[in-house]
């Protein structure tokens, strides 16, 4: 029988034109700055930046500046998500909390927090904290609004029934609200992953010693721009990486929801 | 006090009006149900049918204790219900199971509730999937089962904690002819086995009668009453698909037809109008 809708090919085939499409593109890139139709001063040669980025990851001095990106994104993840679970359920459970505070939280979540981090590097120095805190204000506000809507969205039959088998309120928090809550705040992990990481990354560029932000920050400094798209190759590999992880992750914790059907929540 | 427990009827309806303000909060409010008084013995099985929007969901709120009523009062086993009914167990019209967990654990989740650890609680709903027709399907969630799979699994969820008395609102609407028959035969049979009391909704006279001790009628809203109360005393134990056949049968379904055919009508003239 035929399918109406047109068939994609295998998954080997697409892999391979997903493949072309980046050789092409490098190779594009070859061609044009080789016949200095663009100048390789300013857009650099892709022959140039992957024996950079080579150089670098051979020689070491890259995996140092990956860690503190890395470790950077972590904790501002990691803190941001802790906060954001523990202010969205006591928002949620607290009606006159939330009704108060709302004009705030919706002034402070408008507020584009690049503009926090000269602040934060002199509050809390050059040092990885001040990249921590800008990511932490990014994530928390996404994780916050997840679980806020999260413990609201309970369906009330759901709740009643829960009571009715004789949950105590303990029960509840444990089986209905955290579990929905999760389930949201699960379904953003792709947009909080990367908001730490923008965090982290942008502090960096804006004043540190460490870190691939700073790395890219210094290139730049030197018009470097081998450098700088150097710098941009590994964080760019470093995103995608991060993000299969997040994948697996996400397919493992939320097996229990029906797939393309509601559409995602964001 | 142990005697006059036990010769308390599972559930007292007094006088039970059930006011709900308008959605806008201003505007006139809307009274679903006024003035309800039933009873339901202990091991008794009554069903309550009435048109659609008539209160009898907001009937059953009550009596499980998660809708307080605007005037009037209920009593389970001679207790006043306030807050959550703890001798009741409850089937939902709507879909009431929990999403993130599987059908088993939804089975299990009364019993963990209860203090009994997860796996002794898992080890025990397995039976109760069976019963309900589900063997092999405990690793499945909510949303890969269908609809019918759902109101069984609900129904195995409710009976695990052993309610003495059972609230099933429309619990087998979903479900096509066989295996309604079928959950229908199954509920009698364990009802017969412990005599717990069941008070039943449905839209479904036919089931109403097959399946009860009393059937109540109920006026169509606002302002619901019970209008009509009969007795069925059909032999027991009943099969019931063949009681349909029986001249007994038919006489009662007529009688009570007539009454309720004008308060359908009326039902769905109201509901054409709001
Ligand atoms: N929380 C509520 N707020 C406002 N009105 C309500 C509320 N709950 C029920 N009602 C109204 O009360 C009436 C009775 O509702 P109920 O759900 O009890 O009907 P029902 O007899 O169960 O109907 P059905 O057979 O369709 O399930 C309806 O008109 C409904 O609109
Ligand atoms: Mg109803």
């Amino acid at each position: 029988m035929r399918s109406h809708a047109k068939r994609l090919p295998s998954r080997p085939v697409i892999l391979l034109l997903q493949l072309g499409v980046l050789i092409a593109f490098f190779l594009i890139w070859h061609v044009l700055t080789d016949t200095k139709i663009l100048s390789p001063f300013f857009f650099g040669t892709p022959g140039a930046v992957l024996a950079r980025t080579w150089a670098d990851f051979a020689s070491g001095v890259i995996w140092y500046h990956l860690g503190i990106t890395l470790l950077e994104t972590a904790l501002a993840f990691v803190i941001g998500t802790v906060a954001g679970i523990a202010f969205g359920f006591w928002f949620a459970r607290a009606p006159l909390v939330s009704v108060v505070f709302d004009p705030y939280i919706k002034a402070v979540n408008a507020l584009p927090r690049v503009v926090l981090a000269p602040i934060f590097a002199l509050w809390l120095g050059l040092g990885i904290w001040s990249k921590v805190a800008l990511g932490v204000t990014l994530v928390f506000f996404i994780v916050f609004f997840n679980v806020y809507q999260g413990v609201k969205e309970v369906s009330p039959v759901v709740l009643a029934n829960a009571r009715m088998l004789g949950a105590s309120s303990r029960d509840l928090f444990r089986h209905v609200y955290l579990p929905s809550a999760l389930s949201w705040v699960f379904s953003s992990l792709h947009t909080a992953v990367g908001f730490a990481m923008v965090g982290a990354v942008v502090g960096e560029y804006l004043g540190s010693a460490a870190g691939l932000g700073y790395r890219i920050h210094q290139a730049e400094g030197v018009f470097d721009t081998v450098g700088v798209f150097s710098g941009m190759l590994v964080l760019t590999i470093f995103v995608v990486l991060i993000d299969a992880a997040v994948t697996v992750i996400e397919k493992r914790l939320l097996h229990w929801r029906p797939q393309d059907t509601s559409g995602g929540q964001h | 006090m142990a005697e006059a427990a036990a010769a308390a009827p599972a559930l007292q309806l007094e006088g039970v009006t059930c006011t709900f303000p308008s959605p806008d909060g201003r505007g006139r409010s809307y009274t679903a149900v006024q003035g309800a008084s039933f009873t339901v013995a202990d091991g008794e099985f009554v069903s309550i049918v009435g048109p659609t929007g008539s209160g009898k969901s907001t009937m059953l709120n009550v009596a499980a204790g998660l809708l307080k009523p605007s005037e009037g009062r209920a009593l389970s086993f001679g207790q006043p219900v306030t807050g959550i009914n703890p001798k009741a167990g409850y089937m939902f019209q709507a879909e009431a199971l929990m999403p993130w967990k599987s059908a088993l654990d939804n089975v299990a989740a009364g019993l963990e509730f209860r203090g009994v650890s997860k796996a002794e609680a898992r080890e025990r709903a397995m039976p109760w999937l069976s019963r309900v027709g589900l063997e092999g399907f405990g690793d499945r969630f909510p949303h890969q089962l269908s609809g019918g799979m759902r109101k069984r699994v609900a129904l195995a969820q409710t009976l695990i904690v052993d309610p003495k008395i059972i609230l099933m609102d429309e619990p087998f609407s979903a479900l096509d002819v066989q295996t309604r028959q079928m959950m229908e035969n199954e509920l009698l049979d364990l009802w017969a086995a412990d005599r717990k009391s069941v008070v039943f909704i449905t839209h479904d006279l036919e089931e109403a009668i097959a399946m009860s001790d009393r059937v109540l009628v109920l006026s169509a809203g606002p302002g619901s009453r019970l209008i009509g109360e009969y007795r069925i005393d059909l032999d027991r134990p009943r099969d019931v698909a063949e009681i349909r056949m029986t001249p007994q049968f038919l006489a009662l379904h007529q009688e009570i037809w007539a009454q309720l055919r004008d308060e359908v009508l009326k039902g769905y003239a109201q509901t054409k109008l709001r």
